[in-house]
């Protein structure tokens, strides 16, 4: 009974058991309203890696639809800046005007988007509240130094390829005394923007707006976040020596241990079930089938963020618990407002 | 960003010719609920479910193409013939939820700060 509420079952055909069925009324002798406290109280967070680009971390005794929405605000709703408009004085590469824009616009932008405000729309003037202006200007030239039998671009051209360390900043109004100059720019200085050869040349305004994924995939601040169920293997026979063997072949290197015992045989042992992919490989061994279980644990997420370099990931999932609370926030606002009247 | 001079949250007209001041206590609510998916409707679903007054919770998105929701509320009759307003699990479920929430972020912040300083060490 306990394996139905707490357990996803993976069957070799299907998986069972996968909605969380823990309601009040649903399972006799069973109080499953919420307890804030015992919510408290069995809720866990560990982290297992944390670095200013990717987190991974565990999150325990919580259900998915609200792992999930934390994931869904992460991806869609969590605004950023990135190239919106772009104004084109000279474009003679080979790269036509909005191919071009396209790739400005999906570049990574080191900026607080918490600090911007959105655009009101239909407003075509530049605040220093809510725009970021770049200049990108590059013309390729032939090398006067080039060395003789290198056919390399970098050698015969100068500017052959435009990087983003060729964008500047351009503050405006008091954007100078807000930002350092390390704070404002693309998060990364070698990504290839476009290539050019002699005569041709590149002189672009770049206006960058605060926007949302849901817009956008270009505003998203996460390279991905997702999150996987903790697997878990259950050994119901012991399974020795061959059958040992195919079993750990089964799974990924490090998911199942042979232990010698006592008797001189070896069994497998279930000893790092995280590494495990789910593949249900060993589900097509009639010898294997029978003797073990494949389950995932319904409440027990492994979520995994990565940033695209504008906030640090650890910031962003407090972002997105903050956005889903003042998400509920402005439909209270709303009730209690109407209850007035 | 959300923005404040549109109007989030309606209440569906119930069937029968009620007048509408009476669907303040109604036990049966359909709410539509506008610039909201399953992010807010699927896990406000299920910390309404786990109200033992709720007979029946749930939401779906009438057309993809449009940003709204629809999210039912059935309260169950008790025997003396009375029952929850809708509204106010509704209301509850909203604050359980932002609970629910604070709760994970109490905690994250003071994983991430352990962490941190161990990091340090």
């Amino acid at each position: 009974m306990n394996d139905i509420r707490t357990r996803i079952k993976l069957e070799d055909t299907e998986l069972l058991n996968t909605t969380s069925t823990n309601f009040p009324g649903n399972y006799p002798g069973y109080d499953d309203r919420l307890n804030l406290d015992e919510f408290r109280k069995n809720l866990q967070i560990q982290i297992s890696h944390l670095d200013n680009t990717t987190t991974e971390f565990d999150i325990i005794g919580i259900d998915a639809s609200i792992t999930n929405a934390f994931r869904r605000i992460l991806i869609a709703e969590l605004p950023s800046m990135a190239i919106e408009k772009v104004h084109v004085t000279e474009n003679s590469s080979v790269l036509p005007d909005d191919v071009l824009a396209h790739r400005l616009g999906l570049i990574p932008l080191r900026a607080n988007a918490r600090l911007f405000v959105d655009k009101t729309p239909g407003d075509t003037k530049e605040h220093e509240d809510d725009t970021l202006v770049f200049k990108l200007k590059a013309t390729c030239k032939k090398n006067p130094k080039a060395t003789d039998g290198n056919d390399d671009p970098k050698n015969l051209y100068i500017n052959s390829s435009v990087y983003t360390e060729h964008m500047e900043w351009i503050p405006i109004g008091n954007q100078a005394t807000k930002f350092k100059m390390d704070d404002v720019g693309p998060v990364f200085n070698d990504i290839l923007v476009v290539k050019l050869r002699p005569g041709q040349e590149i002189d672009l305004k770049l206006v960058c707006h605060k926007g949302i994924g849901r817009d956008h995939a270009k505003f998203s601040p996460v390279c991905t976040a997702s999150y996987r169920l903790m697997p878990e293997i259950v050994l119901k026979k012991p399974i020795y020596d061959k059958d040992a063997e195919q079993l750990q072949k089964c799974f990924t290197q490090g998911v199942i241990e042979l232990e010698d015992d006592n008797n001189g045989r070896r069994h497998a042992v279930v000893s790092k079930p995280r590494l495990d992919m789910c593949s249900r490989e060993a589900l097509r061994y009639p010898e294997l089938k029978d003797r073990i279980e494949l389950n995932k644990i319904r409440d027990h997420f492994i979520f995994s963020i990565e940033s695209a370099g504008a906030l640090s990931p650890d910031q962003l999932f407090i972002d997105s618990i903050k956005l889903l609370m003042s998400k509920c926030d402005r439909l209270l606002q709303e009730i209690d407002g109407n209850t007035n009247n | 960003m959300q923005s404040n001079d549109y109007v989030k949250l309606q209440v569906c007209p119930v069937d029968d010719n009620t007048n509408a001041k009476l669907t303040v206590g109604a036990p049966n609510l359909s709410f539509i609920i506008r610039d909201e998916d399953h992010t807010l409707g699927n896990s406000l679903r299920y910390v309404i479910m786990k109200n033992p007054d709720v007979d029946f919770c749930g939401y779906t998105i009438p057309h993809p193409s449009e940003s709204k929701i629809n999210f039912r509320i059935q309260s169950k009759i008790n025997n003396d013939s009375t029952s929850t307003p809708a509204i106010d699990i509704f209301r509850q479920g909203l604050v359980d939820l932002k609970q629910m929430c604070s709760i994970v972020l109490e905690k994250y912040e003071e994983t991430v700060k352990t962490f941190k300083d161990m990091e340090t060490n």
